[in-house]
């Protein structure tokens, strides 16, 4: 078995380990009231690493055709870069 | 004459990858349904982001209010449903029907978990007189919420569904479009709350 589908259950286990030590680092840095360009570069970052994480390997989109993985990973490039230049325009304001 | 199935041979849905190329985990419609759904919350999210860029401390202001902590914990629950689908599915391909419907069911109760949170969430608000009304981060902060919380509803319809599909050990390899059908629905509801949180709860 060259590859699974769906992962190995100690794959998945660590995968989801990092997936909170994530969240608890999103928390910690709202609740120190992080904010400036640089927080949220790294916010935005942690978020979309999360999201390629469960776009990849919980979705198994990592075994997709390439078009439904590029739509997929596509999406959450344009929602962030979205997110990111309404940040950017209201720092101006 | 019988012909004899071996899992090898009925491979396709739930077999290796490699051994028949790329393929996409489940049925081809719900992938449509999801892009649909993804459309919608992207739009929604851009809109958010697009209407705090004008009123920054308006926004600024009324999400210190929200309760970060109650985030938090409902990410941390989410996450843990989907981790618990993903051994789901993990046990199916093992062959193993009574811990897949074992871990669809601890999927189930971190769900509910998920709205009994948003619940006490939402009562918190409303006794705050906090309504659509009110501000435009709180229609934002509400529909968004709200818009994302029934597809929570509706992915927990489709858990119990496939937790009982398991218990009757409906899914085993070759047979596990169903159980990969829903799989993708919920880990949807899943993504979409991971940029709901930073950017409604945590990025000011």
């Amino acid at each position: 078995m060259s590859a699974r589908m769906h992962g190995t259950p100690k794959g998945s286990t660590l995968l989801f380990a990092t997936l909170i030590l994530a969240t608890i680092a999103t928390w910690g840095m709202g609740s120190l009231g992080v904010t400036g360009t640089w927080g949220v570069a790294i916010l935005a970052a942690i978020s979309f690493w999360k999201g390629a994480v469960v776009i990849l390997d919980f979705m198994a989109l990592r075994h997709a055709p390439l078009l439904w993985r590029a739509i997929t990973m596509g999406w959450i490039i344009v929602v962030w870069a979205l997110i990111t230049i309404a940040y950017i325009k209201g720092l101006a304001q | 004459m019988d012909t004899v199935t071996t899992p090898q041979s009925s491979m396709p849905a739930g077999g290796p990858a490699q051994a028949h190329g790329p393929r996409l985990a489940g049925d081809l419609a719900i992938w449509f349904f999801i892009l649909a759904e993804l459309l919608a919350f992207g739009v929604f999210f851009a809109a958010y982001a697009f209407a705090r860029a004008k009123n920054i401390e308006l926004f600024a202001a009324e999400q210190a209010a929200l309760n970060r902590n109650a985030g938090a914990l409902n990410t941390v629950l989410l996450l843990t449903a989907s981790y618990f689908v993903v051994r789901a599915v993990q046990a199916a391909e093992a062959q193993a029907s009574r811990q897949c419907a074992n871990w669809l069911g601890g999927a189930i109760v971190t769900g509910f978990g998920f709205i009994i949170v948003k619940l006490t969430e939402y009562a918190a608000a409303f006794e705050h007189n906090i309504s659509l009304s009110s501000s435009t981060f709180h229609m934002f902060y509400l529909s968004l919420t709200f818009f994302h919380f029934m597809h929570v509803i509706l992915g927990l319809v489709i858990l119990i569904a496939m937790w009982n599909g398991a218990r009757q050990g409906r899914y085993r390899p070759g047979d596990m479009n169903g159980l990969e059908t829903g799989a993708a629905y919920w880990h949807m509801v899943d993504l979409v709350w991971l940029i709901l949180f930073p950017l409604v709860y945590v990025i000011h």
